[in-house]
């Protein structure tokens, strides 16, 4: 009898239960798309992140800065141990949390003089204004065109601290002279696996406005030049100019595209890898690679691991390790490649935490509003349903319904309206999110398994809380009231 | 003869309005007692008590011995569950429910649906054959008739109908007259709300209602006290009525 009672409600007032449904559909909606959105919004902020620069600087463990990473003798072959072979970056992609360094570029500098320029090119890579290997760094900068103390920064040394760290080297050495640095634009990667992987530094530059065509690495002479070097050498994108390398080799670089990085990039020109390796005289090695990783935000665990990882519990240890903390990445590049040193870059790292949070506050907040404001609309809804059914309500009270069989009758009348409207909910929920996702992510947001019973819970607490002004009401009809007709 | 219900110096006030003022009236078991008066005079107010749907002011109303003004709201839902049968002038039948689950919604919230009563209690007002009909597709007097189905199926001890007839047409008057002589002479104590005296006319005793005050008390048939004016305004007054043998021909099925 309940479910008859139940079920010729439901069929009598069908529009308005459908109106009652369609409004718990769109909270549902709404929230599952925000729930989705809050649980995937971690990785996308970190791929938006990510597009803002690396956030791990791979360096042979015998250079600690960026400046210093090339340091060794003069020929002498001891000195490529403070170097990273070509050839073992591919281990990078073939660590545990592999598939969360979702880009990495190597890089190698080396010094060259414009062709024409008075002065000689800078040494070997690495330290040209420093010491005995820098042959040019007293020489008088003798560009051509005399903006070259515009420059000056770049040409007094080495830079310092983790700033240098986030973006290839700046241009330095002799006055006049180019910093010239070999990368992967775009390199298709073969792993042992079998797997391929696509990785470079043009992904990892996202936000470069680049005029001209994009670097390419099958272009042996094809280079990228930083705005300022374009200025001071008046290159355009087709031009070509000649450069002298350390070795006194002169070579033909043509200019594919002229890029403003906004940074020290812009006083750069960036080359396929073995133009630059050959340059410097260093076939096969880089100086330093930019990773960058998709990672969980630091917490207490992953600060006492970076600080010494010997001080966690072996719990703690493989809680760590199986967490896609940047320390615990760093820590396993260096397991995979055990010549280098990883530095986190922190201020990207740490920033990703907060913002994080801040993200997922807001999406919890628009959830909560939401959710409220379904509730309104149905407490309206069904509190004007309820109204229309007052003589029926009364009736029954009339006959004996006590409080309870009456309150109950309702709400199960509008759970299965909530149910079929959470249903509907939730299907538009995880189309909406996906639209979300496209639209601001570039890319759908994967709604988790998690959403699922949220959301049923939200359809249950939305219902209750929108049903309580009617079932005050229920409480509060007088059968006298309603059904004598006077 | 026992009484089924004592009202005792009853009183109703809404603010400044007394609705009810000092009635005082004993219902014998078995009667039909017929109020009137005119509009405002208090008839649906002292049903509404007489049926547990509202409590009085003052005063105190004992049904079968046992003192409602001691209920609260719950306990006065039960009596009307266990113990009252309703019948309203507007027939009040859920509109997405067949005649015969009318019936049952009252067997549900009295205790167990049971469908082979519900639908003898339709046979009973004649209407078996269109049970699974919904009040759509009744006329007024069949719906009426669902409701009388309704009131009866609980067995009630006092069956109260607030101007049953008052919706209805003379034919289906008369087939409600009739459902309701059969109920009281099968025993059934009736208090009917009416303005027609054609319809008072068929009870044992009129009461009637001015401003709120019993004007008039009158035993119109049975026991030789029959017709005439008890005059007994403002208190109570016994009607001793002899109990009534349970007639079997009110299981037959009523006109249709």
């Amino acid at each position: 009898m309940f479910w008859k009672m139940v079920f010729g409600a439901l069929g009598r007032q069908r529009g308005k239960h459908i109106g009652i449904a369609l409004t718990v559909a769109l909270g549902v909606s709404l929230a599952t798309a925000m729930l989705g959105v809050m649980f995937d919004v971690g990785d996308k902020v970190n791929q938006e992140l990510k597009s803002y620069g690396a956030n791990l600087n791979i360096v042979p463990r015998g250079g600690s800065m960026a400046g210093d990473k090339y340091e060794f003798e003069e020929g002498g072959k001891e000195g490529l141990a403070n170097l990273i072979p070509e050839a073992e970056l591919y281990k990078i992609k073939m660590i545990f949390w592999a598939y969360n360094i979702v880009d990495f570029a190597p890089y190698l500098e080396v010094q060259v003089m414009p062709a024409g320029a008075q002065g000689a090119p800078a040494g070997l890579p690495g330290r040209p204004a420093q010491g005995g290997h820098a042959h040019t760094a007293d020489h008088p900068m003798h560009a051509g065109n005399g903006n070259h103390a515009g420059h000056g920064d770049h040409a007094g040394g080495i830079p310092n601290g983790e700033g240098a760290l986030e973006a290839p080297a700046q241009g330095r050495g002799a006055p006049g002279g180019i910093t010239l640095i070999g990368t992967w634009f775009r390199k298709e990667l073969k792993l042992p696996t079998g797997e391929e992987v696509e990785t470079g530094m043009i992904p990892l530059k996202s936000w470069w406005k680049l005029n001209g065509e994009p670097g390419d690495d099958s272009d042996a002479n094809g280079v990228l030049v930083g705005r300022d070097v374009a200025d001071r050498l008046k290159l355009s994108p087709g031009d070509a100019f000649p450069v002298i390398t350390p070795k006194g080799e002169r070579l033909e670089l043509k200019v594919r595209g002229v890029f403003s990085s906004g940074g020290e990039e812009d006083s750069q020109v960036f080359s396929p890898m073995a133009l630059a390796q050959n340059a410097a005289g260093l076939p096969g090695m880089v100086g330093r690679v930019e990773a960058s990783a998709l990672t969980t935000p630091e917490n207490e665990l992953s600060r006492r691991a970076a600080r010494n990882p010997d001080s966690l519990s072996q719990l703690e240890k493989d809680t760590w390790y199986c967490t896609a903390y940047i320390s615990s990445i760093a820590y396993q590049i260096e397991e995979a490649l055990p010549g280098v040193r990883v530095k986190p870059v922190m201020r990207v790292a740490e920033s990703e935490g907060p913002i994080l949070e801040k993200t997922q506050l807001m999406m919890v907040l628009l959830t909560a509003l939401t959710l409220l404001s379904s509730a309104l609309a149905i407490s309206n809804l069904v509190t004007a349903n309820i109204m229309e059914r007052s003589v029926e309500i009364g009736l029954m009270k009339a006959l004996g319904a006590s409080n309870f069989s009456v309150a109950l009758l309702i709400l199960c009348e509008m759970l299965l309206v909530g149910a079929l409207g959470g249903v509907l909910g939730y299907l538009a929920g995880l189309g909406l999110a996906r639209l979300i996702g496209l639209s601001v992510f570039g890319e759908a947001v994967v709604v988790p398994g998690e959403v699922l019973p949220l959301s049923a819970l939200m359809v249950l607490i939305v219902v209750f809380a929108g049903s309580i002004p009617a079932l005050r009401s229920i409480l509060r009809l007088r059968p006298t009231e309603v059904l004598h007709g006077r | 003869m026992t009484n089924l219900m004592e009202i005792e110096h009853v009183s109703m006030i809404y603010g400044p309005l007394k609705a009810l003022s000092d009635i005082s009236l004993s219902i014998p078991k078995g009667q039909w007692l017929a109020i009137m008066g005119p509009s405002g005079s208090g008839k649906t107010t002292l049903m509404n008590i007489m049926g547990c749907l509202d409590t009085q002011s003052e005063g105190e109303l004992t049904l079968d011995g046992m003192v409602l003004g001691k209920l609260g709201p719950e306990g006065l839902t039960a009596i009307r569950r266990e113990a009252i049968g309703l019948i309203f002038q507007q027939f009040h039948l859920v509109g997405y429910l067949t005649a015969l689950e009318n019936v049952m919604v009252a067997q549900y919230y009295h205790s167990m649906v049971d469908e082979s009563e519900a639908l003898e209690a339709l046979d009973r007002v004649g209407l078996a054959e269109r049970a699974d009909h919904l009040p759509s597709q009744l006329s007024g007097g069949e719906q009426q008739r669902v409701c009388i189905a309704r009131a009866l199926i609980n067995h009630p001890k006092l069956i109260l109908a607030d101007e049953p007839t008052g919706n209805l047409d003379e034919a289906n008057e008369r087939m409600v007259m009739d459902i309701l002589h059969k109920l009281h002479q099968a025993g059934s104590t009736i208090v009917v709300v009416t303005h027609a005296p054609e319809v008072a006319e068929h009870a044992d005793r009129v009461i009637v209602l001015e401003h709120g005050r019993l004007i008039s008390d009158t035993l119109t048939k049975g026991n030789g006290q029959g017709e005439g004016n008890a005059k007994a305004v403002g208190k109570a007054v016994d009607a001793d009525k002899p109990e009534v043998e349970e007639d079997p021909s009110i299981q037959e099925a009523a006109p249709a």
